[in-house]
């Protein structure tokens, strides 16, 4: 069935014909799962966001929800289709099956995932949320935890928030100043302002469950001193059983520009407006020790991120799909050099619009290579032993601020093109992509900034074990290109092309950054993460290219014309923001600001 | 109650379906298949009443390899086992044919004595709706065809059948036989639970000797109906476009009535 959600055969090529997915299961871990398991859960993602997600993604759009200074109003849809995402079974269908889960590997959830946000991705992301929150309280929570609040999130009766942001501290979360104050019975009690919470307030479930992060009496200063807890909506007894309302309540919410679906809130703790046990005072639970919270919140990050970066191809590749098929129906003028009376032609026959749908392929489809490959290794993290494990993890480790950020920019670049396409028709509200690229927008924001996650590559990532996530990449991108040396034809250049960037982004990485950069380098971290996420994303395209190699029809060969955009038209960016980094000219640090 | 249910694995309306050039039956190597949607809402049915009783739901499909993914389905969905008549002989055999082979499987999954059997109302391929009432007869089974409503109780099933004027409530003594239309109920999909169950759930695989059948009483070749000749929709022609000069409403009324959709 051809969609314009995602589309089913590239997602089938992905992880059977290149990233051999069955090989999975022949590992322990994985062992109780087959092929047919897998395209089976598939077809069930694409049928759930087929028929309970994208039909309100646009009325999730232009009704947003409302809040009239108790209730937050959410359209009815949102409810009906998170029932049918938990009745499915997605919210567990990824967790290990020693936590109780379904144990399928990340990689096919991933690309379920996929499915849900290109349908709909305001309305997934109340599911993610919960899926998010239970995870973090199953790793680091008590046992009472892990059966009164992670039980319940996975089953869909709670859903859960993660509140870290504060009016004053959003990049920087050492500034946060919510305070938890400790109780003789063990629990805190939490008061402070949070901001920009999704999902803080709403009537989808039994409960909510916040997970904040506050600071206690006397903690260290700065990261050290944040622990992390639990905050529901209604106090739950040890039974279970509902209690009191918690003292959180909301200030309002925000008005947003995309996702609007997703309620975005700024809750308030402990200003009175409920007295739990008779005293103001959000009742919050420790989880793990004290000053551990961002420790925590970070050992979730590489999920989160990669959480991040799907939603962000998902809605660029909606967008593609949805401006391919306008292309080929819309009829506007001729080709050069025929008759002006002549009939007129679909715009997909002219090369500027070809460009533009090229650029987007390459954009979306690579960056779903991007996603999957990183999902990969996070299976074979869990599923490979010793060595080729802790290999896995490092290379995740350096590939997730590029998983995450190459969406944001690029897919929404594709949404920026998705509209152009459609010309005035797209910039109109009668048609989805002018919702998609205000979605999508969000993606560079939230989870880290763009900036932040150049940071984290260049000022942290690259560094780490002196260098060697960076060394395991390059040897599998000189792998690649030796594959598609062998191969011979177009793959020759190809991997010329590749390896000569290579070189040159690890000689910038050694001469900047393991020689110890200062502020000057560190400026162009942004410039250097886009520049690694580029090479990356070349690299990917490369290895899809030899998957399709020596097969033959219009699938295959639309694989090789991306590859050669991405070759032809991307790639040599890459020296362009290499440049800028080896250079670290200083202009922005020098920079009066006063003349701006 | 145990319940059976027929299923029917059909070409995917999405796709691209066609004929064979050969022998004009319907191309189902060609294309992606699936669960009839019609049968859907009999699965559905079935295990509403089994959970509700505690009874098993078998499914019964006949088909070519491929059609073991219509009894997977339904399985997923929780059917507890099922039944795939597969034997080359079928190809192209009509109602009355499938019909005999479905009476044929039924009688030997119940040991002859079916307590209540399902179906959808017509296939979403064929859409002749009649084999229901064929296998009723062949089954000795009183049939109510065409629910939108059904109801367990005192030995009989009661059915709701909505006609265009007027509804009808209609009573069959079990065991029966009865259709079931889109209106029934919503089929639930298939749960993650439901995709690890269906691997470990009964399937057997049964051919016409199986079934006692003799291959001269089914097949393109024995049947009484035949597709003559198969043409392509012709493309869709240039609307007409009314222009409206006071008198928009009456010509507009008048554009339908020629056609008698008024
Ligand atoms: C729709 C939406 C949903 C959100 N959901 C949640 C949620 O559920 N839970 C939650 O806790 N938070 C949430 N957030 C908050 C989000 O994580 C923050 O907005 C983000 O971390 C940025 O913080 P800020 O908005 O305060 O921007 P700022 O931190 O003020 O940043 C503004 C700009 O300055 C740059 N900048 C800041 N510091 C530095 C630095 N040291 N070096 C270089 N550049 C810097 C940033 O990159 C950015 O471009 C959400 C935000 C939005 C918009």
């Amino acid at each position: 069935m051809n969609s314009v959600i995602l589309s089913a055969r590239d997602v089938d090529f992905l992880l059977h014909e290149w990233l051999d997915t069955d090989a999975l299961f022949e590992r322990p871990t994985f062992a109780q799962h087959s092929r047919e398991t897998v395209d089976a859960v598939l077809e069930l993602a694409q049928a759930v966001a087929t028929e309970k997600f994208a039909p309100h993604a646009r009325s999730n759009d232009l009704h947003e929800p409302t809040f009239d200074g108790t209730t937050v109003s959410l359209i009815p849809e949102v409810g009906v289709a998170l029932k049918a995402f938990a009745d499915a079974g997605f919210l567990t269908a990824g967790v290990p099956e020693d936590r109780g889960g379904g144990g399928l590997p990340t990689s096919i959830i991933s690309a379920c995932l996929a499915w849900f946000h290109a349908a709909n991705t305001a309305t997934s992301g109340y599911a993610l949320l919960s899926m998010a929150a239970a995870n973090l309280i199953r790793t680091h929570g008590s046992d009472a935890q892990r059966t009164l609040f992670a039980e319940p999130l996975a089953d869909g009766r709670f859903t859960g928030t993660m509140a870290l942001s504060e009016p004053g501290a959003g990049s920087n979360l050492s500034d946060l100043l919510t305070r938890a104050i400790p109780q003789e019975d063990g629990t805190h009690r939490l008061f402070g302002r949070k901001m920009w919470i999704s999902g803080g307030d709403h009537e989808l479930a039994d409960n909510i469950v916040h997970l904040v992060l506050a600071r206690t009496p006397d903690a260290a200063p700065g990261t050290k001193g944040i622990s992390i807890f639990i905050v529901p909506k209604y106090l739950v007894a040890e039974d279970g059983s509902l209690g009191e309302r918690n003292d959180i309540v909301l200030a309002g919410i925000n008005h947003k520009m995309g996702s609007r679906g997703t309620v975005n809130t700024a809750p308030v703790l402990g200003d009175g407006a409920h007295t739990p046990g008779g005293a103001p005072g959000a009742v919050g639970h420790l989880v793990g020790e004290v000053g551990q919270g961002l420790p925590i919140m970070f050992s979730m990050m590489n999920e989160a991120r990669l959480g991040v970066g799907i939603a962000g191809t998902a809605v660029g590749y909606t967008g593609y799909l949805k401006s391919l098929a306008y292309a080929r129906e819309r009829l506007q003028g001729r080709l050069l050099g025929a008759p002006p009376a002549g009939p007129q032609v679909a715009l997909v026959e002219h090369p500027d619009v070809r460009r533009m749908l090229l650029a987007q392929k390459s954009f979306v489809e690579g960056a779903l290579a991007l996603m999957l490959y990183c999902s990969r290794l996070l299976d074979d993290a869990v599923s490979l032993d010793g060595r080729a494990a802790e290999e896995a993890l490092a290379l995740v480790g350096l590939l997730t601020p590029i998983a995450k950020s190459f969406p944001a920019q690029w897919c929404l670049e594709a949404n920026t093109l998705a509209i152009q396409v459609m010309g005035g028709a797209g910039y109109t509200r009668d048609h989805d992509v002018e919702q998609h690229y205000r979605d999508n927008r969000l993606n560079a924001i939230h989870e880290g900034t763009h900036g932040i996650q150049g940071l984290d590559l260049l000022g942290r990532k690259v560094l780490l074990d002196r260098g060697r996530a960076l060394g395991l990449l390059v040897a599998r991108i000189t792998q690649t290109a030796e594959r598609a040396t062998a191969a011979g034809g177009s793959g020759e250049g190809y991997a010329a092309k590749l390896l000569a960037m290579t070189a040159r982004l690890r000689d910038v990485t050694t001469r900047v950054a393991v020689a110890g950069g200062g502020a000057e380098v560190l400026a162009e971290a942004t410039a250097y993460l886009e520049g690694s996420g580029h090479l990356v994303v070349a690299w990917l395209w490369l290895e899809q290219w030899l998957a399709a190699h020596g097969k033959e029809g219009d699938f295959y060969d639309g694989k090789r014309a991306a590859t050669a955009y991405f070759f032809s038209r991307e790639l040599p960016k890459v020296g362009l923001w290499l440049d800028t980094v080896a250079a670290h000219d200083g202009l922005t640090t020098a920079l009066d600001p006063t003349v701006l | 109650m145990n319940i059976v249910v027929c299923v029917k694995h059909v070409p995917d309306a999405q796709a691209d379906r066609g004929f064979n050039e050969s022998d004009n039956t319907v191309d189902r190597a060609g294309v992606d298949g699936l669960l009839s949607e019609l049968d859907e809402y009999a699965v559905e049915e079935a295990l509403k009443l089994a959970e509700a009783s505690g009874g098993e739901v078998t499914v019964v499909t006949i088909g070519p390899d491929q059609a073991a993914d219509a009894v997977k389905k339904a399985l997923q969905m929780g059917a507890d086992k099922g039944v795939h008549v597969n034997d080359e002989a079928i190809h192209g055999s009509d109602a009355p044919a499938t019909s005999l082979i479905l009476a044929e499987a039924i009688k030997k999954a119940t040991d002859g004595n079916p307590e209540l059997v399902i179906t959808g109302m017509a296939s979403t391929d064929g859409t002749m709706g009649v084999v229901p009432a064929m296998l009723a007869e062949r089954l000795g089974l009183p049939q109510v065809t065409y629910a939108s409503e059904l109801t367990l109780g005192d030995g009989k099933v009661t059915i709701r059948r909505d006609n265009d004027a007027n509804t009808e409530t209609i009573e069959a003594s079990l065991p029966a036989l009865v259709s079931v239309t889109d209106q029934i109920n919503e089929p639930r999909y298939p749960s993650f639970k439901g995709i690890m169950a269906a691997k470990k759930k009964p399937v057997e695989s049964w051919t016409l000797a199986d079934l006692g059948i003799d291959a001269g009483q089914v097949g393109l070749a024995n049947a009484w109906t035949k597709v003559v000749e198969i043409a392509k929709r012709p493309p869709r022609e240039q609307g007409e476009i009314v222009k409206d000069e006071g008198d928009g409403g009456t010509k507009l009324a008048e554009f339908l009535a020629a056609r008698k959709f008024l």
